[in-house]
């Protein structure tokens, strides 16, 4: 590390005054929205993304007019308010239809609009990333300490205070902001007031959007704008809103500072782990403190837990189970090799959501990070076979250690949380895995991954392997079903019924959801171990945000309340992804609108349907 | 005999005293009421009893023992069953299934991985029901049942943990008039068959003085009154406490104060 | 209405039922797969495409290859490694490919090697630029043409001989190619400049640079010289912040890539002038072939061509000449057409040599200089690729094979 000039310092102190302030704005927008609504609104960053095209395209179209200050100030409010109406626009048409429905719904819903937008962005604006134009008046830089330091970022540090000054007046001077402030401290309670809700909630999304746009819009002279902005971006103010308390605008104001500085001073101590850092602050303070700075626990629990219910066992499962090992061990008699190679992805997916499901539709925790474990089974054993060179039938069972050890860690601190704040929390889990995967490169490889990764000889032609994992995904989820059915699995449903009625007859809550994160992430370790050796190789997107996304997808698609949804869903996303993916470059706008499709028409999946149907026949 | 000892409870929140030096005893097969207008601090004394509030001072005793810091799960451990206000019941699982997770809880073996729950404790789950005169129902979800059925279920699942005292909040809110006094004279049956003692909060008077054998009135956190409903209902503090209200707390059918 | 409409679906089934066995019968065409990161790196990737596709239509226009016509089915590869491989594994098990080519990262296109490694299957590389393609992790089924780190950064650093900077700055993505030209450029300034020293190494993620605090961080070590291989938005930002502290002023700095029009164009009149560069300067080459090229480009397509447009050009041509020179479309024999090959390209002879699959394709290194509005190269020279590549000794002692 340099020597400690005070002007350096003092420099980079400003720069990190200045990340802040942009990324407040943004978040201040996103936590606004969680207070009136309770919906964490993943599009958030994509309306950000928005801003930034916009304006990007706008202002120098309008500079050509006029060229002066005023002209590029009032084109970033005019892209700042054209956002504010598309999120007016994804209130009426989607939120509005999802207040009351279960978080995991919610969340998958809002992702459904992050994939929507990716592909409408570049449909609309090209493909290219666009440099906006620097601010008139604001080229020169000005000297600080003898340092030159840019005037524009300047003029960021003052906006976050100065979106903080206004949308406090806004909150504690006008009606709306009133009602804003009643409904973040007591939802019900504006419902008994005679209120307009649908107003107030279309204006908070309007509030929202139009921060978020301005966020985007303030980056054009400084950030390029380019489509992997959404997802950054989403991460970053994720972890500020909830460290700063969800629904407080002041604990996201701190927030932004304390991140600012973490970057700005981060990129000096461990320049190549800048994005851990963001993430082990958020898993800190959600360790120490549950709710962030300023957050409070929701009231009467605001989660809404749906899942698996008692079923009578099916006539002739039995016969059914046989049939199932048939036709799967039959199936390489009549696919060629790259059916089968679809089919060992399905298989694979299918021990991956099923390993979810445990989670989810049985214990009611609502993981957003599945992928961690999933991942940490497929780098367990690729790390095993690049150092240790041993062969498939050890790194398989490493892999799994890897993952379950994993899951037992982040489980610890998962599990003392509820509701949204443990979505946020595993989502965080799986961030620092992705963080340190990418940046640890002398391990991982970082970005180019670990290659090499095939299988023990006698298992390595498609049949072999497909057979291998028709095997090891049958006797796991076979495994799986027995755990579901006995007394931990009916355990995890008590709790995930009535948390209060499962402590009263005795029963531990924390210590049957720990164990279920291990069994889960050990299982889904598997199916990430299986698929490494599948591929030959393992890179970061395994521990991604979208890997965790397919997972919820499928358990969406297959129905959330049955066992073998999970596993129906596997196939029906993956094989759909696989005959539609090569016809379209729009694959995420139909998964986006499918995605959505399902939360508002469909939310009892394939399975829970054609059962609902076959219940109301007989 | 003593079961259980409550000295000297205080609790507040911020500047609010919420409990005040509570004392009080509940012998076994006693049925013990706790009345007082809305806030008096009812729910707080009841949730420092069955472990869900932590209580600034004073002491909770069981059979002796003290369980003032213990968990609402070792409570259940030491013999402290409950039903609540809303009941709370797994509405995903069967009747029979409910009890049955308690029993499996009660026999420590809810980490069980292999033998499916719904096969272990059966008949004697279907026995507690039946018990609660539910053993008809033992197949049918707890979501599909009439509330004063899911009540019912509630209670036999408390009773599967053989307690020793009995801790019920509101138990008949929610019900129609005529289930209440049922359930009621249910669980006074039960509790003296098994010499339960049975801590209970009601708004219902007719509920309170019909089947309490004694009465604590709670006023502002404060113990202002106690003796047999007769006694109770004669005390002139207790008049004025319910806003010289004094038909409050005559028992007239069918008219429930709310 | 309907029944038309049903007619048509009808007629639209049987064509694709019946369509294959049916041109099969006659001469099926040669399937070649191709695989790029067309979504998520666009600004090199899209005028690719268009080189490829003018290439393809010219040789089918002729007739094809070995009386064949050539069918490309292209693929995003997703940018990331594990996704490329399964496109790939897509494109040969189903779709039942010759050959492929593509790919814009070069941790995927080490990925890519690995799986033709696997497979046994001819993969040619066509932007990535890590040594590891054709080096440590090269195999005998892997080719490339473009001049990779090692050839482009040796060129780089003869020119930073005469300007006498000895502390030396990297900024470099933090992925393969970045990491793969910072390594390469510490040992070669270190064994060609005497008493160089390296003050200053940050490696921002790739698309993740904080280019306001990566800028003063570099500032706080006081480099004279500073050698950089960030591409894309990661660049545009830093050369804004750059500027704006006054960080190149006086300071000698390489880049890599820079002067590609693909890089340059998004820069406009922010070009920092003065840096040494690699890059194509297409618009002052007045050689007639590349000269035709460059006119049947534009008027095919509206638009400049950059040098992913010459690249995927170059890449569709060769691979048509070496299919002619096999007689088959057979792995070994495309592998024995490619090796120690000599092609007449439009920017001159290309060999490709055999001992490590790697072109002699050069590149035109110079100073970027602002033109108009836009930026631009001044002081070039085409630098032959034989004259900068690993020795025979180099490729022998890193290569398994």
């Amino acid at each position: 590390m340099p020597a400690l000039d005070p002007a350096f310092l003092a420099v980079q102190a400003l720069s990190g005054l200045s990340s802040a302030s942009s990324l407040f704005i943004t978040a201040c927008g996103l936590t606004i929205v969680f207070g009136v609504t309770r919906i964490v609104n993943f599009a958030h960053g994509s309306l950000y993304m928005i801003g930034a095209y916009t304006a990007a395209t706008l202002v120098p179209r309008l500079l050509e007019l006029s060229f002066g200050p005023v002209t590029f100030w009032a084109g970033i409010l005019i892209s700042a308010i054209i956002v504010g109406l598309i999120g007016v626009i994804i209130e009426v048409l989607l939120l509005r239809r999802i207040y009351g429905a279960p978080e995991l719904f919610q969340l998958l819903a809002t992702f459904g609009v992050v994939l929507v937008v990716q592909d409408l962005v570049v449909q609309v604006f090209g493909p290219q990333d666009i440099l906006g134009p620097r601010a008139p008046g604001l080229r020169a830089p000005v000297e600080i300490l003898g340092r030159r330091f840019p005037s524009y970022e300047l003029v960021l540090i003052a906006a976050g205070p100065i979106v903080l000054g206004l949308v406090w007046l806004l909150l504690r001077k006008t009606r709306f902001g009133v009602l804003v402030r009643a409904a973040t401290q007591d939802r019900d309670m504006v419902a008994s007031l005679g209120v307009n809700q649908a107003l107030l909630f279309t204006g908070t999304l309007f509030l929202g959007a139009f921060l978020a746009g301005l966020g985007g819009a303030l980056q054009i002279p400084r950030v390029s704008a380019n489509t992997g902005m959404d997802l950054s971006i989403i991460a970053e103010a994720f972890v500020v809103t909830v460290v700063g308390g969800m629904g407080s605008v002041p604990g996201a104001f701190l927030a932004a500072l304390i991140i600012g500085q973490l970057q700005a001073f981060g990129i000096l101590i461990f320049p190549k782990s800048t994005l851990v850092v963001v993430f082990l602050l958020m898993a800190v303070v959600l360790a120490i403190r549950p709710y962030g700075f300023f957050g409070r626990a929701e009231i009467g629990g605001g989660t809404h837990a749906v899942g698996i219910a008692s079923r009578s066992p099916l006539p002739g499962r039995g016969l059914i189970l046989l049939i199932v090992i048939a036709v799967l061990a039959a199936f390489p008699l009549v696919a060629d090799a790259y059916l089968l190679k679809v089919a060992t992805e399905i298989l694979i997916f299918a021990l991956f959501a099923f390993s979810l499901q445990l989670l989810i539709g049985v214990g009611g925790i609502v993981s957003f990070g599945h992928a961690a474990f999933f991942g940490l089974g497929a780098y367990g054993a690729a790390l095993a076979v690049k150092w240790y060179g041993v062969s498939m039938e050890a790194a398989l069972p490493l892999g799994l250690a890897l993952a379950a050890l994993g899951a037992g860690l982040a489980g610890a601190f998962v599990v003392r949380l509820s509701g949204i704040y443990l979505a946020m929390m595993t989502l965080a889990a799986a961030q620092i895995l992705y963080a340190v995967a990418f940046q640890w490169v002398e391990v991982t490889g970082g970005d180019n991954g670990i290659v090499g990764v095939w299988p023990s000889s006698w298992a390595s032609g498609p049949i072999p392997y497909y057979l291998l994992t028709a095997a090891l995904t049958l006797i796991t989820v076979l495994l799986l079903k027995r755990i579901i059915d006995a007394p931990f699995g009916y355990a995890l449903r008590a709790a995930r019924d009535s948390e209060a009625r499962a402590e009263a007859i005795g029963l531990k809550v924390r210590q049957h959801r720990w164990l279920a994160f291990m069994i889960a992430g050990a299982a889904a370790g598997l199916a990430g171990g299986i698929y490494a050796f599948s591929r030959g190789s393992v890179d970061p997107s395994l521990l991604g945000i979208s890997t965790s996304v397919d997972a919820l997808t499928m358990l969406l698609l297959g129905g959330i309340q049955t066992v073998v949804g999970p596993l129906v869903g596997a196939a029906a996303l993956h094989g759909l992804r696989d005959w539609i993916m090569p016809l379209t470059s729009l694959w995420r706008l139909l998964l986006g609108l499918s995605i959505i499709a399902m939360v508002l028409i469909f939310p009892r999946g394939l399975v829970g349907t054609v059962r609902d149907w076959w219940g109301a026949r007989a | 005999m003593t079961l259980l000892a409550v000295n000297g409870l205080h609790k507040s929140f911020g500047g609010v005293v919420a409990a005040r030096d509570v004392t009080f005893t509940v012998a076994r097969g006693e049925m013990l009421a706790i009345i007082g207008p809305n806030g008096a601090g009812k729910s707080t004394v009841f949730n420092m009893v069955g472990g869900q509030l932590r209580p600034d001072r004073g002491q909770v005793l069981l059979d002796g023992q003290d369980i003032t810091h213990a968990s609402p799960q070792k409570r259940f451990r030491r013999g402290v069953g409950r039903t609540f206000q809303v009941a709370q019941t797994f509405l995903s699982m069967s009747a029979a299934e409910n009890v049955q997770m308690a029993l499996i809880s009660c026999n420590r073996q809810s980490n069980g991985l292999w033998r499916p729950a719904s096969e272990r404790h059966r008949d004697k789950a279907v026995e507690l029901l039946s018990r609660v005169g539910m053993a008809e129902a033992a197949d049918t979800p707890c979501s599909a049942l009439a509330y004063g059925d899911v009540k019912r279920v509630e209670l036999a699942i408390a009773l599967a943990g053989q307690p020793k005292l009995l801790l019920m909040d509101e138990p008949t809110a929610g019900m129609a008039p005529r289930e209440r006094a049922a359930l009621m004279d249910l669980t006074a049956s039960i509790a003296e068959a098994q010499g339960i003692g049975v801590l209970f909060t009601e708004h219902d008077m007719d509920v309170v003085f019909g089947h309490a054998a004694r009465v604590l009135v709670l006023l502002r956190g404060q113990i202002i009154a106690a003796g047999t409903p007769d006694q109770v209902r004669q005390d002139e503090q207790v008049k004025r406490a319910y806003l010289g209200d004094a038909r409050a707390l005559e028992p007239l059918r069918g008219v429930s104060p709310a | 209405m309907a029944t038309t409409s049903t007619i048509r679906w009808l007629a639209f089934g049987a064509a694709l039922a019946l369509g294959a066995p049916a041109a099969q019968a006659q001469q099926a065409p040669i399937k070649i797969g191709e695989l790029n990161s067309y979504a998520q790196w666009a600004a090199f990737t899209v005028p690719y495409r268009n080189g490829w596709q003018m290439a393809l239509d010219e040789i089918n226009a002729k007739g094809g290859v070995l009386g064949r016509k050539i069918e490309i089915v292209s693929r995003d590869d997703g940018a990331t490694t594990g996704s490329a491989t399964r496109v790939a594994d897509e494109l040969v098990s189903r779709e039942g490919v010759s050959l492929l080519f593509g790919s814009f990262l070069s941790n995927v296109g080490v990925a890519m090697a690995d799986y033709a490694n696997q497979k046994k299957i001819v993969y040619i590389a066509a932007e990535p630029l890590t040594d590891a393609v054709t080096m440590a992790q090269g195999n005998r089924y892997t080719f490339r043409i473009r001049p990779n780190n090692f050839m482009q950064v040796g060129m780089l650093v003869d020119q930073a001989k005469a300007s006498g900077a000895k502390r030396w700055a990297i900024v470099a993505p933090n992925y393969e190619y970045g990491q793969s030209a910072a390594a390469v450029f510490k040992r070669l300034i270190q064994e060609r400049v005497p008493g160089a020293q390296i003050v200053a190494e940050q490696y921002p993620a790739l698309g993740k640079i904080e280019a306001g605090a990566t800028a003063s961080a570099i500032e706080q070590a006081k480099p004279d010289g500073i050698f950089n291989v960030l591409f894309g938005p990661d660049l545009t930002q830093f050369v804004r912040e750059g500027n704006t502290r006054g960080l190149f002023e006086d300071t000698t700095v390489l880049s890599l890539l820079t002067g590609e029009p693909e890089w340059l164009l998004p820069l406009k009149d922010e070009v920092p002038e003065g840096w040494t560069v690699t890059g194509y300067p297409w618009d002052e080459i007045k050689e007639p072939k590349h000269k035709a090229f460059i006119d049947a480009y534009r008027a095919k397509y509206n638009d400049t061509p950059r040098l992913g447009s010459l690249l995927g050009y170059m890449v569709m041509t060769m691979i048509g000449d070496s299919i002619e020179r096999a007689g088959s479309t057979e792995t070994d024999a495309i592998i024995k057409a490619l090796e120690d090959a000599k092609f007449d390209t439009v920017i001159g002879p290309v060999t490709m040599r055999g001992i490590d699959n790697q072109a002699t394709m050069g590149a035109w290194v110079g100073k970027l200089v602002l033109k108009g509005a836009a930026g631009g190269m001044t002081d070039w020279t085409y630098q032959d690729g034989a004259s900068f590549m690993p020795t025979e000794a180099e490729v022998k002692a890193v290569r398994k094979d």
